[in-house]
């Protein structure tokens, strides 16, 4: 990318990577957002090597207040909450990304075996997806973890479970779109394998939107996990997450004169959830060839 | 028009059987609620006869098709725990639910249009910005945080607004009061579907600005004012049907955790105590109330559809 006789950057000769980079720096709050994951995902990764206690320890006084000591006060039983944070964040972020992991996987798989086969297969998934769908979610998220024991995997598995019908039909219609095209087509004539022809020449057109798609499902996989501890069908104590720290608030004591126990967390939550979104919306932006004004 | 929805009518059909059946079987794997309503004490025999006549004893598929049954005479069964029939219970909860949904729904509306449709007009503008970042922000936020500082704002700090229930303990109640309780569950709801709904209605918005026939009306002299909210706004309905359609069923899932929070007597408060008591004629019956809901949301908004925009049809 060098720059022209007007001493302007020359985009014509970029990358396809490069232009998204561009078009997405170009959403400031998205930049931001970015940054502010990666120092947030950053202290979640190293949580064992920066927290200063460990976060199932007893180390302190009964609800302390924030002091020197502890810099965030520690929890009803003497935890120290800054650790107990750090820890948790972790957990809710491996919720996260695991559960959005697993739902992608299952829809894009369906997505695709419909969208390329028609057909029956095409009719009797996407009754199925339809069926799935017409269930409020947190039902079925619900009775699922009554059923089968609130715990960590659990909730990981119950949520990807639940949340792949959008990516199944979205990939879905890609795939109908693309299969029409020449040069899958082509591809067609030409007796490549099926593998070939939907691994390497549809997927990756599709990879797009289905991006896209997840960072939502992302932040919504997030938010569910911290209701769900919330109302304690989630991630059991001593195990910290966003959510069962919540937990705590609600008695009036700890909502009122101990803030300390729960305002951070709630805080982080929003925080993480918005810098997902934030970067879904740019994302969707810089990927869409069509996007208006912008580039 | 009436061909296409018959052929919608049609194509629902299986799905709620489908739903039916998984609703069932997804019961069938909750374990017996005996176990609730025993003690570890209890011998065997007193058990086993406890099985016989709540019925549990024969094979589950006999089961379904009892249940079926009695489904189409409008009886939804029994309650394990408190013996009420579930349609009594569904009934007298139903209302506080349909309250709340109601009231968050118009509210959110309320807020979403005009602000998606501002920010779509001056795109990149300041107010764009803040409208924006308003949006995600209430989506961004979990209902329960939101509740609790709300609870700790008004009701702890400022004692303002009550927290908890319908109506004050011990008094008549009458719409002030109702309207009161309701006031902080509201604006929590209200906030996180306006999030989402702002999203939709600005894409939509911004989309159709960009269209040639708005040009055109433009270059004919039509005054800003009627080219956006004659020509633009007529186009613009279809996303917001849909947006519609869609709340509907976050309605019902969103009610479960705030009723929680604010002791509101809606379904969401009795589904989550059938949960928790494994009390499954209540927990089927919401679900299958939900799921044809759902079911009847989507069917009416693909009607709306075709008559805002009568190329749909042609499906």
């Amino acid at each position: 990318m060098g720059k022209n006789k007007k001493g302007i950057k020359d985009i014509t000769s970029e990358s396809y990577l490069q232009t998204i980079g561009r078009r997405f720096r170009k959403h400031h709050l998205a930049a931001v957002s970015f940054v502010v994951l990666i120092i947030l995902g950053g202290a979640a990764l190293l949580a064992p090597v920066i927290a200063p206690y460990d976060p199932d320890a007893i180390v302190g006084p009964f609800s302390g207040a924030p002091s020197r000591e502890f810099w965030l006060g520690t929890d009803q039983i003497g935890r120290d909450v800054l650790s107990r944070l750090l820890y948790a964040m972790r957990i809710s972020l491996l919720v996260g990304i695991m559960a959005t992991l697993i739902s992608t996987v299952i829809g894009v798989i369906l997505g695709l075996v419909a969208g390329y086969f028609g057909g029956v297969i095409d009719m009797v998934l996407m009754r199925f997806t339809d069926m799935v769908m017409s269930f409020p979610y947190i039902l079925l998220v619900l009775v699922a973890a009554a059923i089968f024991k609130p715990g960590l995997w659990n909730i990981i598995w119950i949520l990807g479970f639940v949340d792949w019908p959008g990516i199944a039909r979205l990939v879905r219609g890609n795939v109908l779109n693309l299969r029409e095209t020449n040069f899958v087509k082509g591809n067609l004539i030409a007796g490549m394998p099926l593998r070939h022809i939907l691994f390497s020449e549809i997927l990756p057109n599709t990879v797009a939107p289905i991006l896209v798609y997840a960072t939502s499902v992302l932040a919504l996989s997030m938010l569910d996990e911290a209701a769900l501890s919330f109302l304690g069908m989630g991630v059991q104590p001593p195990t910290a997450s966003l959510g069962n720290m919540l937990n705590g608030a609600q008695s009036l004591t700890v909502l009122t004169k101990q803030p300390w126990l729960w305002v951070p967390a709630g805080l982080l939550i929003v925080v993480l959830v918005m810098a997902i979104n934030f970067i879904g919306d740019a994302l969707r932006d810089a990927l869409d060839p069509n996007s208006g004004r912008n580039s | 028009m009436g061909k296409y929805i018959i052929k919608r009518i049609l194509i629902a059909i299986p799905v709620l059987i489908g739903i039916t059946i998984i609703d069932y079987a997804i019961m069938c794997l909750a374990g017996s609620p005996l176990e609730m309503l025993q003690g570890p004490r209890v011998s065997q025999s007193a058990l086993e006869a406890k099985k016989i006549a709540l019925g549990l004893d024969k094979p589950f598929y006999v089961q379904y098709f009892v249940w079926l049954g009695q489904l189409l005479h409008g009886n939804m069964g029994y309650s394990i725990k408190s013996y009420q029939a579930v349609s009594d219970m569904i009934g007298s909860h139903l209302g506080p639910t349909l309250l709340l949904m109601g009231v968050s729904l118009i509210v959110s509306l309320l807020i979403a249009i005009p602000a998606g449709i501002y920010s779509a007009i001056h795109q990149y503008s300041k107010g764009d910005y803040a409208v924006v970042t308003f949006s995600f922000l209430g989506s961004s936020i979990p209902g329960f945080f939101l509740s609790l500082l709300l609870i700790f704002l008004f009701t702890v700090k400022l004692k303002w607004l009550p927290s908890s229930g319908m109506t004050t303990l011990g008094t008549e109640g009458g719409a002030g009061d109702v309207a009161l309780h309701m006031i902080m569950p509201v604006i929590v709801l209200a906030t996180s579907m306006a999030g989402s709904n702002i999203r939709y209605i600005r894409s939509a918005m911004l989309e159709i600005l960009q269209q040639d026939y708005l040009r055109t009306a433009k270059a004919k002299g039509i005054g800003r004012f009627l080219v956006i909210n004659k020509h633009a706004l007529r186009n613009a309905l279809v996303p917001i049907v849909t947006v519609i359609g869609m709340e509907v069923p976050t309605l019902f899932g969103g009610a479960v955790i705030i009723e929680q929070v604010f002791s509101w007597p809606g379904l969401g408060l009795m589904t989550m105590s059938a949960i928790m008591n494994r009390d499954y004629p209540v927990i089927m019956g919401v679900c299958l109330l939900s799921a044809v809901v759902v079911l009847l949301a989507n069917l009416i908004t693909d009607i709306l559809y075709a008559l805002v925009d009568p190329t749909i049809q042609l499906d």
